[in-house]
């Protein structure tokens, strides 16, 4: 799959991961019924940091990432983002929401809306922008993304590979401080990946603090200055991409490796 | 030179054929005819049956219509006028019987000098409904939408015009106390007080404030019993006021049955069985007469308003479910993707959720309403005088004494066109909000 990712260098220089914590999750467990998804996640997550995590499905990786903006509740544990603790206060979580964004498997694009008013909705009801401020900002961030052409149409209306692109802008719109990723190339073409994961590089040069569940090993190795491996709703194994992919330490890190990159 | 190339296996077209008419039975008409009536023997032999049934039937019904008589005031002098023409008392129509009695089966018996107030209360109903409808109508005129159901009220029932402006002050107060106590004290503490005050407002203001601006300066017209209201008026009242009433309070019904809040959710739920587990009849006769044994004696409540509130009621339990199922076709993506982005529940419902559930939910809604509209004649059986009621009023005098058809017939089609126009409706507004493949 790596070869999919584009081959220019990257400049890495830009990537300065600062000292600031951007995310810092203490001893979490969270539990569906009586089964333990995740089980003591300790994650320290600094400004400007770029994490893969992977591991095989079912291991708990996009439960991990939903619980950052409280799609999903933990029961044990403390998550605190941007020095806002995640409780059942609604506030809390709607100002936590409204600085992280996500971009999902699926788009979840809203299909009753054309693509520039996908993107000026939260910026409108949420953040209060004017219209057209609002209007300028989508129109910034869809040149971004490279399809300022496709504002007035409907979602339907694009391939997979643009829907994923129109939903990475429409959570820019909101100047998110961390962005999240659930696998989202995981429902794309193989042409369509690489338009989508060159997007994820921009982004990354620009210094967007992200986590990104992917099974891409190639943007892993590309942009990630940091590799997360689980199983089993735990931490496996974590390191820096090159000793990750290169040396991995646990038995479980390399058949799981051994098996992604076999082929 | 052609000929030579074709009786060899190499072959070279010289020239280019001309395009050619396809053979008669392969395009237009015939094709059609062709095809769809004669496209083997079983088709042959249906094509003649149902060509026999259809002639069979219009054969009685052509003349019948044909010879309809229009102008007599009797059902005995429509027979003569038959019998003149050499006809039998069942060789032509006799919708005389509509004309003589139009406007009591349009009005019941609204005093008849003011039979052009129901007329300008149904344009302004038409002029208030119309931005609802279309989109495409400015949109500062749904300003003008909220203000119809007042002066409708007021042109239909007369009195003074201070009570339904006082009584559309009390939904301002609401609103107001929605926004400032909302702000000052929480969403929760304004949602109730936007309830509350209101009711309060209704219940102990509205009455000296009406008194005392009528009798400053009185904006009076002649007052109108409901008892004098009836025929289509009627219907049109019931029908439209259940529509218009059910639509809010079946998609909040339908929220809370979704609600993971215990009560709200709990008592959604009750309401939605026990409104739709017994027959609407039943629920008519507990407005006639079972709640004047509730409501405390000499409460004047008006019986018309107790069958709207029991339509509405009644309609509502069915559009929450429709809704419902709108609300679960939605994938869960789209509930999660308008959290992620910080939107709350009121705003993902209003911006994210209820639009397009209500889409894929249009025409169970409409199917909902249609039946709605069709289930006010059932007021029959309570004693008013809809338009069922008043044909049997008319058929009791001695000059209808026996005429059947021409007013069911007319009955019947003036509910198909309001039903039928409410169904052309749903399919305008879901082609207008396809969105997938355009």
């Amino acid at each position: 799959m790596s070869e999919l990712v584009t081959e220019r260098e990257i400049d890495r220089s830009h990537m300065q991961v600062s000292d600031e914590v951007a995310i810092q999750i203490t001893d979490m467990n969270k539990w569906y019924g009586a089964f333990h998804v995740l089980r003591d996640i300790n994650l320290t997550v600094y400004r400007g940091e770029r994490i893969v995590i992977c591991g095989p499905s079912g291991s708990g990786k996009s439960t991990l990432i939903r619980c950052i903006n409280r799609l999903e509740e933990h029961q044990a544990g403390q998550i605190v983002v941007d020095g806002t603790e995640l409780s059942s206060d609604l506030k809390n979580i709607d100002k936590i929401r409204s600085e992280v964004g996500m971009c999902f498997q699926h788009f979840n694009l809203f299909p009753h809306l054309t693509i520039l008013e996908n993107c000026t909705l939260a910026p409108l009801w949420v953040r209060k922008t004017p219209k057209k401020e609002a209007e300028e900002i989508a129109m910034h961030y869809l040149e971004k993304v490279k399809i300022p052409e496709q504002a007035d149409k409907y979602p339907g209306q694009l391939s997979g590979g643009q829907q994923q692109r129109v939903a990475i802008a429409r959570s820019l719109c909101m100047r998110p401080r961390i962005m999240l990723f659930d696998e989202p190339t995981s429902a794309l073409d193989p042409e369509m990946i690489k338009e989508v994961l060159d997007t994820m590089i921009e982004l990354a040069e620009e210094g967007m603090t992200m986590l990104c569940v992917t099974h891409e090993m190639g943007f892993a190795r590309q942009v990630a200055n940091r590799v997360i491996f689980m199983d089993q709703g735990q931490i496996v194994e974590q390191n820096e991409p090159e000793e990750f992919f290169n040396n991995p330490q646990s038995d479980r890190t390399k058949l799981f490796l051994s098996q992604i990159l076999g082929h | 030179m052609s000929e030579t190339h074709a009786e060899t296996t190499r072959f070279v077209r010289t020239e280019m054929l001309a395009e050619q008419e396809p053979p008669i039975t392969e395009k237009g008409i015939v094709k059609w005819i062709r095809e769809n009536l004669f496209s083997g023997w079983l088709n042959v032999i249906l094509t003649v049956l149902s060509l026999f049934v259809i002639y069979w039937v219009l054969a009685a019904l052509v003349p019948w219509l044909a010879n309809s008589v229009w102008t007599t005031g009797s059902l005995a002098e429509c027979r003569e006028v038959l019998a003149e023409k050499g006809l039998n008392s069942h060789g032509g129509a006799c919708f005389s019987v509509i004309t003589e009695r139009w406007p009591q089966l349009i009005f019941g018996f609204y005093p008849p000098e003011l039979y052009w107030r129901p007329i300008v209360a149904f344009v302004i109903f038409l002029l208030g409904i119309a931005p609802v409808l279309f989109q495409s109508m400015p949109r500062q005129a749904l300003w003008g939408s909220l203000a119809a159901p007042f002066l409708v009220y007021w042109m239909i029932w007369g009195g003074s015009l201070w009570g339904p402006i006082i009584t559309a002050a009390g939904f301002g107060v609401g609103a107001l106390a929605f926004v400032f106590i909302g702000k000052a004290a929480g969403n929760i503490l304004g949602t109730i007080s936007a309830i509350l005050l209101p009711i309060l407002f209704w219940l102990f203001l509205t009455g000296p404030i009406v008194a005392g601006l009528s009798g400053a300066i009185p904006l009076e017209i002649t007052k109108v019993e409901s008892n004098d209201i009836g025929g289509f008026m009627l219907a049109l009242i019931i029908g439209i006021s259940g529509i218009i009433l059910s639509l809010p309070l079946g998609i909040l019904l339908a929220l809370g049955r979704q609600s993971h809040l215990f009560i709200i959710n709990k008592v959604s739920v009750a309401f939605i069985e026990v409104i739709r587990g017994v027959p609407l009849i039943v629920w008519l006769f507990t407005a006639s007469l079972l709640l004047n044994y509730f409501l405390p004696p000499g409460t004047n409540f008006d019986l018309m308003l107790r069958v709207i509130i029991m339509v509405t009621l009644f309609a509502s339990a069915y559009i929450a479910e429709v809704v419902r199922g709108g609300l679960a076709a939605l994938p869960k993506g789209q509930y999660e993707a308008a959290d992620a982005l910080g939107l709350d529940y009121a705003k993902s419902m209003r911006l994210i959720i209820l639009p397009q559930a209500l889409k894929i939910s249009i025409p169970g809604i409409v199917n909902t309403f249609i039946g709605l509209f069709k289930d006010t004649t059932l007021v029959v059986f309570i004693g008013l005088l809809d338009p069922i009621g008043l044909s049997n009023a008319i058929r009791a005098t001695t000059e209808w004494n026996g005429i059947y058809w021409e007013l069911f017939i007319f009955i019947g089609l003036m509910f198909f066109i309001f039903c039928y126009s409410m169904s052309r409706y749903s399919i305008f507004l879901e082609k207008k909000l396809q969105r997938e493949h355009r």
